[in-house]
């Protein structure tokens, strides 16, 4: 542990240095870059995200946001630079081994098994945290029976944190949007993750969805103890509920801080709204 | 009476495409691929079951275990070295392969066995029952591959649609990557259902070579056909698409045989299967597939 908490080298780079500077991070990223061809997606970027930080990064559509959550899940490997999970690497390993060190996400444009009912899709999600060996579940045998209690019982206890209970039988696809986007949230919280990445989870919610998935993500982190990466376009509830933000413009970082910060800091609004524009 | 008698041998003949279509339906739901060694998994287990009981001097029942173990490995063998290392080749690159595997295990069979056609005693009692006075005979061979199959169907149903592994299976089947990215390895579930696929081969593989007992390296192949052409006709994919089409493939063959020519029962069951396609073409019980824009 004491040799862990050096990992913090970088407090200029930390999303919020105060609070974590004396606990290990969750989640570390040293100078992380990935080019496309000759196209440079994204360019040094450091970050820390700590045990319970709720976090967000932001950006102007094309900044390389999603590119970060693909990197960090290993559906890229990175060009330069390394992710620490939990104080371990995560160089050459594949998605699912990445998934089972304790980093779950959800997609910009949903990707639930849209086949499977809402219960299958969160038991999908349960996959590593039941035992259960291929002979006892073709022959049905009693290991096997009391593995599918398990994972039902917590696979519905998940759902019952959302208020979804009932749909529990509904084919996942035929889901309400906001449904399927809480379900989303669901199956990747059954992984048992230490770090949540939402992308965008808001986009195409109304006002008081949004308020409610406010709610929701704060429960996530108080609920579980567990950290919180949020890709999104809305300032109300990056501003609101972030406790600290990383701003990306085309691959490059241009501000990290508090919300504050952010939010008076020139070059974002430059960013975002172009250059200041003559007094009116 | 020769109208039911015909049913049931359609019935049976249609259960071994049945459990045949299976592997391949299987394969291609999960892989996105056509097996088309399949077919000689299949002469595979009957070649071992045959040494077996033959050689060894098994009983035909401990023979068929052993073939299914014999073929899982075998599966999961092919599926490692022939079809891992292109997971990401074109579709294209993979059904080439599968017919060089094909062709392979084929040749293989012929330098082991050689070219002279074996005699496949049948795993099962060769008697039948005589109902109507005689005027009705079910053979023992029908009754037992009408109960494996129904059987498989029933367990493989279960299977995919409660265990942890099945889940996996048909949450790989429709989106590889946000499975991966849920922590399902990718690659292990592909090769269970390569070695579940097998198994039931070694099973088809026996049950076909107790009803038609000439064994030659070539024996899989036109069932192996046939079962593909099974698994199209009910919707490729699609478990109790597989196990419809491959009874109704059986029932057609065996009217075909009996009622038409027997030399033309072949062209007549392709035929049913250009008029199904033109009529729906993703198969009796497939899924309308929505092209993503």
């Amino acid at each position: 542990m004491k040799a862990m908490s050096k990992m913090v080298p970088y407090p200029s780079n930390s999303i919020v240095p105060e609070r974590d500077i004396d606990k290990r991070p969750i989640l570390e990223t040293h100078h992380l870059g990935i080019d496309f061809g000759g196209l440079t997606a994204l360019d040094d970027l450091s970050l820390t995200v700590g045990r319970t930080e709720i976090a967000g990064l932001i950006g102007p559509n094309g900044a390389g946001k999603t590119t970060v959550f693909n990197l960090l899940t290993n559906v890229y490997q990175p060009t330069r630079g390394d992710i620490m999970l939990d104080g371990k690497s995560t160089a050459k390993k594949n998605s699912a081994q990445v998934c089972r060190m304790g980093i779950a996400r959800t997609f910009q444009n949903i990707r639930l098994f849209s086949n499977m009912s809402v219960l299958d899709n969160v038991k999908v999600g349960l996959h590593n945290s039941i035992k259960q060996n291929l002979f006892s579940s073709l022959t049905h045998g009693f290991g096997y029976r009391n593995s599918e209690k398990k994972s039902r019982e917590r696979a519905l206890e998940l759902l019952d944190f959302f208020n979804m209970t009932d749909m529990a039988e509904a084919e996942a696809g035929s889901l309400p949007y906001g449904a399927q986007r809480r379900l989303e949230i669901v199956r990747a919280l059954a992984t048992n993750p230490g770090i949540i990445l939402l992308d965008e989870p808001a986009a195409g919610m109304n006002p008081s969805e949004t308020s409610e998935l406010m709610d929701n993500i704060k429960k996530i982190r108080d609920t579980f103890n567990i950290a919180v990466l949020l890709i999104e376009h809305d300032m109300n509830l990056v501003m609101n509920i972030c406790e600290g933000i990383c701003v990306l413009d085309h691959g490059k970082v241009i501000a990290k801080g508090t919300p504050d910060e952010i939010k008076s800091n020139p070059v974002v609004i430059e960013a975002y709204l172009g250059k200041k524009k003559e007094a009116n | 009476m020769t109208f039911i008698s015909n049913l049931i041998n359609g019935i049976s003949l249609g259960s071994v495409y049945a459990i045949i279509a299976l592997g391949y339906t299987m394969v291609y739901g999960i892989a996105k691929m056509l097996n088309f060694a399949h077919g000689d998994v299949i002469m595979i287990g009957a070649y071992t079951s045959f040494c077996m009981t033959t050689y060894v001097g098994m009983s035909p029942v401990v023979s068929v275990v052993v073939a299914m173990a014999v073929c899982t490995i075998l599966g999961s063998l092919i599926e490692a070295f022939a079809y891992k290392p292109l997971r990401k080749a074109t579709s294209l690159a993979v059904l080439i392969t599968a017919i060089g595997v094909s062709y392979f295990l084929q040749n293989m069979a012929l330098l082991i066995w050689g070219s002279t056609p074996k005699t496949f005693s049948s795993v099962v009692p060769n008697s039948s029952i005589a109902l109507f006075d005689g005027k009705l005979i079910i053979t023992y061979e029908s009754i037992i591959t009408i109960i494996a199959c129904i059987l498989i169907m029933v367990v493989l149903t279960l299977f995919t649609k409660k265990s942890k592994m099945g889940k996996a299976m048909r949450a790989v089947s429709e989106d590889k990557e946000a499975a991966e990215l849920m922590g399902i390895n990718v690659n292990v579930t592909i090769s269970i259902t390569f070695a579940i696929g097998s198994a039931l081969a070694a099973i088809a593989g026996v049950l076909l070579c107790s009803a038609y007992p000439v064994l030659v390296p070539t024996t899989g192949s036109m069932p192996g056909i046939k079962a593909f052409v099974a698994a199209v006709f009910g919707g490729i994919g699609s478990i109790p698409g597989a196990m419809v089409g491959g009874i109704l493939l059986g029932i057609i063959e065996i009217f075909s045989k009996s009622y038409i020519s027997t030399l033309l029962s072949d062209a007549i069951v392709f035929a049913v299967l250009i008029l199904v396609l033109l009529i729906k073409p993703t198969g009796i019980l497939g899924k309308k597939i929505t092209e993503k824009v």
